[in-house]
């Protein structure tokens, strides 16, 4: 009896020692991988604990054992499931599901303590407050959380759209009135601890939808990350309703990391979080302004025309956008460059901060590729290389490289960093067809006289590519 | 009231300590990092735990606790395992070298 409270004091400590190593472990390259399984190693070590103390003091009844191993094995299973069969392309998706369920878990702790209160009122007036509290945030963060990363998935993969409705002022009218309602509700159950625990769930529930709902998908990593962090606020106040303090540092832990991490994209995105969280999407008003208009100036070519430039190139810059991934092409790409890197063309990659869908994705498909790391360039180191380069290849990329973003001040993408393809000597864009990118506006690129549209899926196009140039025979040494 | 004023403590330094324990991350990391970091948000499940282990026979409330331990563990479980098959593509490409 006597000893358990020492060894689940220790162990605690050592599992909140491992969490922080391993977040911080995170941010390095070479430490990440074993930093991530450090802190897997930690949340075994914090369950372990819980259910060591629980077993030794009041003991675990079979019924309890009984959920704890349905739970546990149902959860686990799917996770692990979902991890494994999940293509790397959809990774901000899975991400946002997987954050979502980790809101929601804290919503629903929250409520069973508020259905069915165990106090024994050892806790006084203040200490009867604070929890209610707590239970208040648990359910107002977790439902946003929930519905917000919900959301955001939905709109990743294309399920859902952005109705006009929320680009209108008409949305901040219904946040407005969400947050009331919610707000109305966690005073109520502050209060008593009973009534409004629905009101709470709904409106908050409604309020992370009308929040997520009018983003842009260019803008959307950003609120994913900014939903990770409210997810830890949840644990860190499901920690508060449980009287769990490993869990408040953890939550509380990541919540703050989530935050820094979330600023850290803005700024890579140039973007400010206000104005992502109160902007509304890109594009909303592209049609109407300059956005819009016809291309009057496009030249097709074909992959031989492509690969007979690549030949004569010294420098290639390979420009890899959503297209690329969704097309699985960067296996068929490492392939290409291969071969020109054998006839000593320098290739490199532009990777602009949002390439793919979140920051960084891109740089694990690539990897996934055997894309040598040394490689990739930042859109701040390679944007001046642009004019001494010889061919770039743009490749299902389309927003990054619009050189509308730095020309026409009524464009919706004025002002976002762009890569400056257009001051290379000639510009390949592989493209499937002349749809515009994910913010519905034209690209000026296509219509200049540098710009050559090669146009076919990625992975076909690619696969010509390298036939065409096994027969220039280039890369054959020589 | 000492746990809730103890409480107070670790979240103020809690949160402190995770200001600080991320500084300049290189781009390469931002979707791993988020991805490990959700995994953390997860330990949510040792609420649910808790609640399951406290609720003794009370059949609604073990449903809730079982669900939303299986909600932490998706979460869990998926978000590590996610994180590393994304690093394995890193350190993969070194060891090549």
């Amino acid at each position: 009896m006597t000893f358990i409270a020492p060894i689940k004091f220790a162990i605690d400590l050592l599992a909140v020692l491992l969490l922080a190593l391993g977040i911080k472990g995170l941010s390095k390259v070479r430490s990440a991988r074993e930093a991530n399984r450090l802190a897997g190693i930690a949340m075994l070590l914090a369950a372990v604990g819980v259910l060591l103390n629980s077993q030794g003091t009041t003991g675990i009844s079979i019924n309890s054992w009984i959920w704890i191993i349905c739970g546990t094995l149902i959860g686990g299973l799917l996770g692990a499931l979902t991890a494994k069969r999940v293509p790397m392309t959809a990774m901000p998706e899975i991400v946002a599901l997987f954050n979502g369920c980790g809101g929601m878990s804290s919503l629903l702790v929250a409520l069973g303590v508020a259905l069915f209160p165990s106090s024994d009122g050892s806790d006084g007036v203040v200490g009867e407050l604070i929890r209610n509290f707590s239970i208040v945030v648990s359910l107002f963060v977790g439902a946003i959380t929930f519905s917000g990363s919900i959301v955001a998935m939905a709109k990743l993969q294309g399920w859902l759209s952005t109705p006009s409705w929320t680009q209108s002022k008409a949305r901040h009218f219904f946040n407005i009135f969400c947050a009331v309602l919610a707000l109305i509700g966690g005073i109520y159950l502050s209060i008593d601890g009973q009534n409004g625990l629905f009101l709470i769930v709904i409106a908050s529930s409604l309020l992370g939808v009308g929040v997520t709902l009018p983003i842009g998908g260019a803008d959307m990593p950003v609120v994913i990350s900014l939903l990770n962090s409210y997810s830890g606020v949840a644990a860190a106040a499901a920690g508060f309703v449980v009287g769990s303090q490993l869990l408040i540092v953890a939550g509380a832990m990541v919540g703050a990391a989530g935050l820094i991490l979330t600023q850290v994209m803005c700024d890579g995105m140039n973007r400010s979080l206000i104005s992502v969280l109160f902007g509304g999407a890109l594009g909303s008003s592209s049609v109407a302004s300059g956005g819009g208009g016809e291309y009057t100036n496009i030249t097709s070519c074909s992959p031989e025309e492509c690969a007979l430039s690549l030949e004569a190139a010294e420098r290639v810059v390979i420009v890899p956008g959503y297209g690329l991934a969704v097309a699985q092409a960067q296996h068929t790409l490492r392939e290409v460059t291969r071969v020109l890197e054998n006839s000593e063309i320098e290739v490199t990659y532009a990777i602009h901060p949002v390439a793919g869908r979140m920051p960084g994705h891109m740089n694990v498909l690539l990897a996934e590729a055997d894309v040598p790391y040394e490689q990739l360039k930042e859109m701040d180191v390679i944007n001046p290389e642009f004019p001494a380069t010889d061919v770039v290849l743009v490749l299902g990329a389309n927003d990054v490289v619009n050189p509308q973003a730095k020309t026409d001040q009524s464009s919706p993408l004025y002002g976002m960093p762009v890569l400056d393809v257009q001051e290379a000597r000639t510009v390949f864009v592989v493209k499937r067809g002349m749809s515009a990118g994910y913010s519905g506006i034209k690209n000026d690129l296509f219509d200049l006289p540098n710009t050559s549209m090669v146009f076919g899926d990625a992975k076909k196009v690619l696969g010509d590519l390298l036939l065409e140039l096994k027969e220039l025979g280039v890369g054959s040494k020589g | 009231m000492s746990f809730f004023s103890e409480a107070l403590w670790v979240l103020l330094l809690g949160s402190l300590l995770g200001l600080e324990l991320i500084g300049k991350v290189p781009p390469t990391l931002h979707t791993p990092l988020m991805s490990g970091a959700n995994a953390i948000s997860g330990i949510t499940m040792l609420a649910a735990l808790t609640l399951i282990i406290k609720s003794g026979d009370n059949l609604p409330l073990l449903i809730i606790g079982s669900i939303s331990l299986g909600f932490a563990l998706f979460n869990v479980i998926g978000g590590f395992l996610v994180t590393d098959r994304m690093l394995a593509m890193f350190s993969r490409k070194k060891t090549g070298k």
